[in-house]
């Protein structure tokens, strides 16, 4: 019990350790205004790619939707904030955008979640198109083609660290559950799964709720940050974008998908001046990374607290022990 | 009535009736051998049993507090927990996932801690996880796993693979096992100790276990009663005995006398 508190602990230690980091780098200059984009880029892109590997990582489906759900946030959050242009609206305008996520993507998860592999991409893709064009064809509400602009700016780093942070714990935390265990279990061997008494429509259902709902929090403060969305923000090559920091960064890898959206995000950034070069060594990077590394970046590999405890411990044990020996020599 | 009845069991794939008109029961804590020519139906009826598969025809029950419960068209995960428990023939362990995950997961479903308590981790969830670990170490150590525990179960050898699926489907705590094929592709050591296990767990945990089986020496050791399965029917049923002298599963298996 005690042990456990204590890497709780240190988790909280090491949220607190980065936050301080960033907040160092804006106060010496680092961070300006202008690469302040891609430190909120990161925050957004972790959301996405989190709740995206729980889909495809870990219940093992393979669902290339994401995007229409982050439009639904992100069109929930800025009609509500521009209605009440204050902190209360923003937040009601990302709780309304989570229920209805939630409820599409239950409503379309159960039929659709029976189908496999290719069939399931296909038929996500479908649907995030769908939402996309029923946003097109709102009429004022949406205002269209032309998308919303004048959303007023709510977020800050601060806030998209917190929404990070909380976003990471439910997601870990569910993953490190009975509950997650059977969703690894789906992803393994679904006959198997089903035989051993996992219910799979249920637990592949939730990961997809999870995965939905996350996404429309990322695009609530995607549009809040950049006050002007239209509906091919939100389009095939958005979902296409998360898929590759998950892809990058290890399917099924909480770890790697860190990694992926901050390397990515920071590539995205150096590149800015290449021009159209970008583009290249941008997939160029993604070619090598997947010649050599075809699990992603991390594979499967996980950090773990309590690992990293342990390896510390022994160093300081084997120096310990070194020093004595100085000592007595 | 038995603990488990199988009624005029039939199971059509197109024009082939993998499995027709078959009748059985299953009594408590006996072992029961179900054996055939390859391609008889066997692993078909398993998975009409276990609920992969949806019966054509018939009825099959299962008692559950006295009464007879029909399990026909139920999903396998219900199947699962009203306690029908199985292995595959074709090794099917969570692979990527470590030894004592794959117990942890059969055993879950049972025990799941609310969604909310695992998100917060609340007290709740570390003494029901802590507990959970505690059943899966002890059911490891029975099957001498407890060193393997952290290991992914891909990484296991080929026999401590067949061991752990035992071990998975037990840990639902079934009424029936049904082991599919647990001695293919042993040498006679490793069968030898797969004959005393099996004694062992219908010993110690008190069920009843069917099996299928090519290797005739394990079938007629173990085994209290016999099917024999040849094209989908049931072509004879008795004691080990009997069934060694049974004309017809010696014709099943090595070709009726030639006449010409």
């Amino acid at each position: 019990m005690k042990k456990n508190l204590k890497y709780n602990a240190l988790w909280l230690l090491f949220a607190v350790v980065i936050y301080g980091l960033i907040y160092l780098l804006y106060f010496t200059g680092v961070i300006t205004p202008f690469t302040e984009y891609t430190l909120i880029m990161i925050g957004i892109n972790i959301i996405l790619a989190l709740g995206l590997n729980l889909i495809i990582g870990f219940a093992g489906q393979f669902s290339l939707g994401h995007a229409g759900f982050m439009a639904i946030g992100a069109y929930s959050a800025s009609i509500l904030s521009i209605k009440f242009p204050t902190m209360g609206g923003f937040f009601l305008g990302i709780l309304v955008g989570m229920v209805i996520a939630g409820i599409i993507a239950l409503v379309v998860g159960l039929p659709t979640l029976r189908l496999k592999g290719d069939y399931l991409a296909i038929a996500t893709l479908g649907i995030s198109e769908i939402i996309r064009i029923v946003i097109i064809n709102m009429g004022t509400l949406t205002n269209g083609p032309a998308g919303l602009f004048g959303i007023p700016p709510m977020v800050n780093w601060p806030l998209i660290f917190g929404f990070v942070a909380v976003v990471s714990l439910v997601i870990i935390n569910y993953i490190r559950s009975g509950a997650g265990r059977a969703t690894q279990a789906i992803r393994e061997d679904e006959i198997a799964a089903e035989s051993m008494g996992v219910n799979t429509t249920k637990y592949k259902v939730i990961a997809f709720i999870i995965g939905a709902v996350t996404a429309s929090v990322a695009g609530a403060l995607y549009a809040s940050y950049i006050q002007t969305i239209t509906p091919k923000d939100f389009g095939f090559m958005k979902s296409i974008d998360i898929l590759i920091i998950v892809v990058f960064g290890g399917i099924g890898s909480v770890s790697g998908t860190f990694v992926a959206a901050i390397v990515l995000g920071i590539l995205n950034m150096l590149l800015q001046d290449a021009g159209a070069l970008r583009m290249i060594i941008y997939a160029l990077a993604l070619i090598v990374i997947m010649i050599y590394k075809p699990g992603g970046l991390l594979g499967t590999w996980e950090f773990s607290m309590k690992g990293f405890v342990t390896r510390v411990n022994k160093k300081e044990e084997t120096a310990d022990v070194s020093t004595k020996r100085e000592k007595s020599n | 009535m038995s603990l488990l009845n199988v009624k005029n069991l039939t199971k059509n794939f197109g024009g082939l009736a993998a499995v027709s008109n078959v009748t059985m029961t299953f009594e408590p804590n006996e072992l029961v051998g179900l054996i055939g020519p390859n391609g008889a139906g066997k692993t078909t009826l398993f998975n009409l049993l276990t609920g992969v598969y949806e019966p054509s025809e018939g009825l099959i029950t299962i008692e559950r507090s006295g009464k007879q419960q029909t399990i026909n068209g139920l999903k396998p995960y219900k199947i699962a927990d009203l306690g029908l428990g199985r292995t595959f023939q074709n090794i099917r362990l969570f692979k990527d996932l470590t030894v004592l995950d794959n117990v942890l997961i059969a055993m879950n479903s049972k025990n799941s801690e609310s969604f909310l308590s695992s998100i917060l981790r609340l007290p709740d969830f570390y003494k029901k996880e802590a507990q959970l670990q505690a059943q899966a170490a002890e059911l490891l150590a029975i099957f001498n796993l407890q060193d393997q525990a952290l290991a992914l179960a891909k990484n296991l050898s080929y026999g401590q693979q067949r061991r752990l699926e035992i071990v998975r489907a037990l840990a639902t705590k079934p009424k029936v096992l049904f082991l599919d094929e647990p001695a293919a592709g042993m040498n006679p050591q490793e069968t030898q100790e797969l004959t005393q296990l099996i004694r062992k767990i219908q010993k110690d945990f008190k069920l009843t276990i069917v099996l299928i089986e090519h290797d005739m020496s394990l079938v007629m050791d173990v085994c209290q009663r016999i099917y024999v399965l040849e094209y989908g029917r049931l072509i004879a049923h008795g004691l080990p005995d009997e069934i060694k002298n049974n004309p017809q599963v010696i014709e099943a298996y090595l070709g009726g006398e030639l006449t010409c």
